[in-house]
């Protein structure tokens, strides 16, 4: 069975962890050993999972341990929905694996690094194919605290502790409502199979508590707004490679938590749920690009960039809630479809994109994007990785981000026929937010790889980079390669999606495979279609006509001289536009009404030689507006519940004698 | 047989787009010219331009890397396709399905991207402050465009700009409050991608104001050429799109005989000649915003095709 099969290569996992820490003598060749065993038992968990779903009847088996509670047992069963996801982590784990081979060698702490790595894919494994409330918990946290030590392991350097502590307190937050969701919904007789708690459906209010809480649970381990604020710290303080796994894998592990609880084991949604979802989805989107835009640091400006296309896949899932709540199924499938394919696309290009972070790092020591510049030169092969990547997430055609923002605005565009005059109002404007966030995103990422990578270098660092390992650009090259085929045939990738949506929502996107030209319509041909193949011909073909005619007919003639710059050309490289620079004008129309953005000019006075100096400020709304208040009034509490710890046993008895009663009372009028 | 004609067509849209581009250039410059009593230079003008570029040698900074050389080619093709897919004389072409009206957004913005990737490449102060507000202003276009998208794919129940303009053609469409906001709004957007005045101007080499000129600063020879071509295939991709959707009529139906086609031609040489004159007389009028006056103009683009879809959204019973 192919169920047994994943529970060996997650036992296969566990136990290189620990011949890890074994073999901490010898970094160098547990570094070798540890990737190259993640890789191979990744690769076989990816071909089980892909061979699972494009089965014709996905379902690879479900067993019961005896390990857990001794009256549960441990549950697992791979489904169409679990066969998808395990996809998706298994095909971050081993470009991550790959990746790390070479990118493992540079690692300053390997012993900080190693046992955790293999921990953490095995327990995001264990998340995807856990079956009852005890063991997805349990993974879910294991999850959680591998990379928790993973995001520790340069803990040194200044700022990782704080992010780390930050992390483990809002994971901490998300287990708790996580816990309370399953306590919810197992009910009184604490059924937590999920099969039991399937055929025991909740009441309406519990349903809504459940979905709060789910929300809370799981969309603070993906970054919802504003439950976000852990991630842009924590998810670049790991190595990098660990970084692509955090933002690329784990972000998706959370979705998969959202929705196996809310699609999966809630019962039928009402309206309002597709409401909240799609509200939150919309205002993640921009929040998260317009923070990625104020960002200089390359990382952590991927990272925020996740919480993005998190709003992006959050806009699909509340779509089909909203759409399945109105019993259109038709177009709740697409606007799942449409999640749950961006869903496998942001792995795909977030992890291209975090790998090549890693390498600029290797190869300069440097995040701050202000301090780079000019890597095309010396890193031509991870600059062309990295700009393939930052076409796909900035949903520019024929790549695949595209096609997945296609398919949701074509289910924005089915959504005047929803009944609810609250969803008619909020979804055309979830649609613009959804416009602007895209348009934002090209704009960030314009700024990424054109301030790293194009242009003169800064600094010395970055004029002697050297281009990186050959494990590292494999990694790097197959993701870009994915990246342009899920785009040029996407009507396969929908197609293998079939069976997730039709398990969830109950019907399906029309088959692709049997149109002409490898064209997709999700709905009808006359009323939309995309065939990104035939665009890529086009453009290719254009292209090389023009060259060909031009360099043909005309002229081929070539010099190189000094730039031109309008007569003035500068040698100093401080002299081009840097991140802080390019995004001025954007953090002028937004980032004054979103962040309060202020700039200042200090000038000296007249006669003083020294630099004038502009200082920018920027406030973080949800700093401001929840996590500071409540930080304050823990720290209140806690200083005035001080008091109590100095009390006579007299008075703890008097306390504790009218707790109890207190107690009694109320469950006297409870009841 | 048949596909053999319809590949034809379609060869002759793509022909046709790419001839007629400079011309439309060239006329709104001479109209503009007379507006302002000058005689302005002849129609062809920008065929000579284009023609004497291409000859010329190419002039590469030492920093340019192969994006540099790369990107004219790839904006040039990117906006070509565009341009060719959108209906001009005849509706439903062979490959008109490849893409709805969002794809040719996208590709829009495809070129976009790489041409201010072009802009930072040489690593210059002018690419950077061209490239850095190029993207402001098309982080607010984008959406307005989108939204504008919204609106008639609303109303047409396609997003094929082949289906929009035969479903904008038919009786029952009347008059909207929506559509005449969406067309505001679009020709708005219309405006400011396209560099005009009041947002950009075409013809200006002060430095503190350029956008687009600034990212091509560094450009020459025969990749010049090809940048100048690519933004005017672009002012004509535009003048398409407002013609296709806003005044369908003429566009000839997918099998149509020659007759229809001819008809179609001059149907849309017609509607070229009217947008460019209001072009040229609405850039005479007007003059020149600050640059953080940008984005009052384009956010009041992006609150009309916001409203305009807003109306649609709540007004349908379906």
């Amino acid at each position: 069975m192919v169920l047994e099969g994943l529970l060996w290569c997650v036992a296969t996992l566990l136990a290189t962890g620990v011949l890890a820490l074994a073999m901490a003598r010898r970094p160098r060749a547990a570094s070798t050993l540890v990737y190259a065993i993640s890789l191979a038992v990744t690769l076989t968990a990816l071909l089980a999972a892909g061979a699972t779903l494009l089965s014709p009847a996905p379902f690879g088996g479900a067993l019961t341990l005896p390990v857990g509670l001794p009256w549960l047992g441990a549950h697992f069963k791979l489904d169409a929905l679990a066969a998808f996801f395990l996809l998706v982590v298994n095909l971050g784990g081993a470009t991550a694996s790959l990746f790390g081979l070479g990118y493992g060698r540079h690692e300053e702490s390997p012993g900080r690094v190693l046992p955790f790595f293999p921990a953490f894919l095995a327990g995001m494994n264990l998340v995807v194919i856990a079956a009852d409330a005890f063991t997805f918990l349990f993974a879910w946290e294991f999850m959680s605290l591998s990379s928790w030590a993973l995001v520790m392991a340069h803990h040194r350097r200044p700022g990782n502790a704080a992010a780390g502590y930050l992390y483990l307190l809002m994971a901490s937050l998300g287990t708790l409502a996580l816990i309370l969701t399953f306590g919810l919904l197992a009910g009184p007789s604490g059924g937590y199979a999920f099969d039991a708690i399937r055929e025991a459906p909740a009441s309406a209010q519990v349903a809504a508590i459940a979905l709060v809480l789910a929300l809370i649970g799981a969309g603070s381990k993906a970054g919802l707004v504003p439950l976000h604020v852990w991630l842009p710290l924590a998810h670049p303080a790991a190595p990098s490679h660990v970084s692509a796994l955090m933002s690329g894998v784990m972000t998706k592990v959370a979705v998969y938590g959202f929705v196996r609880i809310v699609f999966d084991l809630l019962g039928p949604p009402a309206w309002w749920w597709g409401a909240l979802v799609l509200l939150l989805g919309g205002v993640t989107s921009v929040m998260g690009v317009l923070y990625a835009l104020m960002e200089h640091d390359l990382k952590r400006l991927l990272a925020y960039h996740t919480v993005e296309n998190i709003g992006i896949i959050f806009i699909g899932l509340g779509l089909a809630l909203a759409f399945g709540a109105s019993d259109m199924q038709g177009a709740a499938a697409l606007a799942f479809t449409a999640g749950i394919f961006h869903v496998f696309n942001h792995c795909v290009f977030k992890s291209l994109l975090f790998y090549g972070a890693g390498a600029v790092l290797t190869a300069t020591g440097e995040r701050d994007m202000e301090r780079l510049g000019g890597l095309i030169h010396r890193m031509p092969l991870t600059a062309f990785a990295f700009l393939v990547g930052s076409a796909a997430i900035s949903a520019l055609p024929p790549f695949n981000g595209f096609v997945s923002e296609w398919l949701t605005f074509q289910a924005i565009l089915l959504s005047p026929a929803l009944p609810q005059w609250l969803l008619k109002f909020l979804v055309p404007a979830v649609g613009a937010l959804l416009a602007l966030s895209a348009a934002l995103a090209a704009a960030c990422f314009v700024k990424a790889f054109g301030v790293t990578f194009l242009g003169r270098p800064r600094t010395q660092v970055a004029r002697d980079a050297t281009e990186t390992d050959r494990w590292s650009l494999a990694a790097m090259l197959a993701l870009a390669a994915l990246c342009l085929l899920a785009g040029i045939l996407p009507g396969y990738f929908i197609d293998a999606l079939a069976p997730v949506s039709h398990a969830l929502v109950g019907s399906h996107v029309p088959a692709q495979d049997e149109r002409g030209w490898l064209m997709i319509v999700p709905i009808a041909e006359s009323r939309s279609s995309y065939n990104g193949l035939l665009l890529f011909a086009f453009i290719f073909l254009a292209a090389l006509l023009a060259a060909w005619v031009i360099h043909r007919f005309a002229s081929n003639a070539a010099r190189r001289s000094a730039p031109w710059d309008c007569g003035f050309p500068d040698p100093s490289p401080a002299t081009q536009y840097t991140s802080g620079s390019f995004s001025q004008p954007i953090r002028r129309v937004f980032g004054s009404v979103v962040f309060r953005a202020r700039e200042e000019v200090h000038m000296p006075p007249p006669g003083d030689a020294s630099a004038a100096r502009l200082h920018v400020t920027l406030r973080d709304p949800p700093w401001d507006v929840l996590y500071l208040p409540t930080a304050r009034f823990v720290g209140f509490a806690a200083r005035h519940l001080n008091k109590a710890q100095f009390l006579t046993i007299r008075a703890y008895l008097t306390l504790v004698f009218g707790a109890l009663v207190t107690l009694l009372a109320i469950l006297a009028a409870w009841q | 047989m048949a596909i053999a004609l319809e590949l034809l067509v379609q060869a002759a849209q793509l022909a046709l787009v790419l001839a007629l581009a400079p011309l439309l250039t060239g006329y709104v410059r001479k109209v503009k010219a007379r507006l302002l009593g000058r005689q302005g230079p002849p129609l062809l003008q920008p065929y000579r331009d284009l023609y004497r570029l291409l000859r010329k040698e190419v002039v590469l900074a030492h920093t340019a890397s192969w994006v540099f050389r790369a990107a004219p080619y790839l904006i040039f093709a990117t906006t070509w396709v565009a341009a060719a897919l959108v209906p001009t004389f005849a509706a439903g072409l062979v490959f008109s399905n490849a893409a709805d009206m969002i794809a040719i957004v996208a590709l829009l913005g495809a070129a976009r991207f790489m041409l201010a990737l072009a802009g930072l490449d040489v690593g210059t102060s002018f690419g950077g402050i061209g490239s850095s507000r190029e993207m402001m202003i098309a982080s607010l276009a984008e959406p307005a465009m989108l939204m504008v998208v919204f609106t008639v794919s609303l109303l047409a129940g396609s997003t094929q700009l082949s289906s929009i303009a035969a479903a904008l053609q038919a009786p029952g469409i009347g008059l909207r409050v929506s559509l005449a906001l969406a067309l505001v709004g679009l020709t708005m957007v219309a405006i400011a991608e396209n560099g005009r005045i009041p947002i950009d101007n075409p013809a200006t080499h002060l430095e503190l104001t350029m956008v687009h000129e600034a990212m091509v600063l560094e450009y020459s020879g025969r990749h010049l050429a090809l940048i100048e071509a690519a933004s005017h295939l672009k002012l004509l991709l535009y003048v398409s799109v407002i013609g296709c959707v806003f005044v369908p009529w003429g566009i000839a139906a997918p099998s149509a005989g020659p007759l229809a086609f001819l008809v179609g031609l001059a149907a849309y040489l017609a509607k070229l000649a009217a947008a460019g004159f209001l072009l040229a007389v609405f850039e005479s009028v007007i003059a020149k915003m600050r640059v953080f006056r940008y984005s009052d103009f384009l956010g009041a683009a992006l609150m009309l095709g916001f409203l305009a879809a807003l109306l649609l959204f709540v007004s349908r019973v379906t």
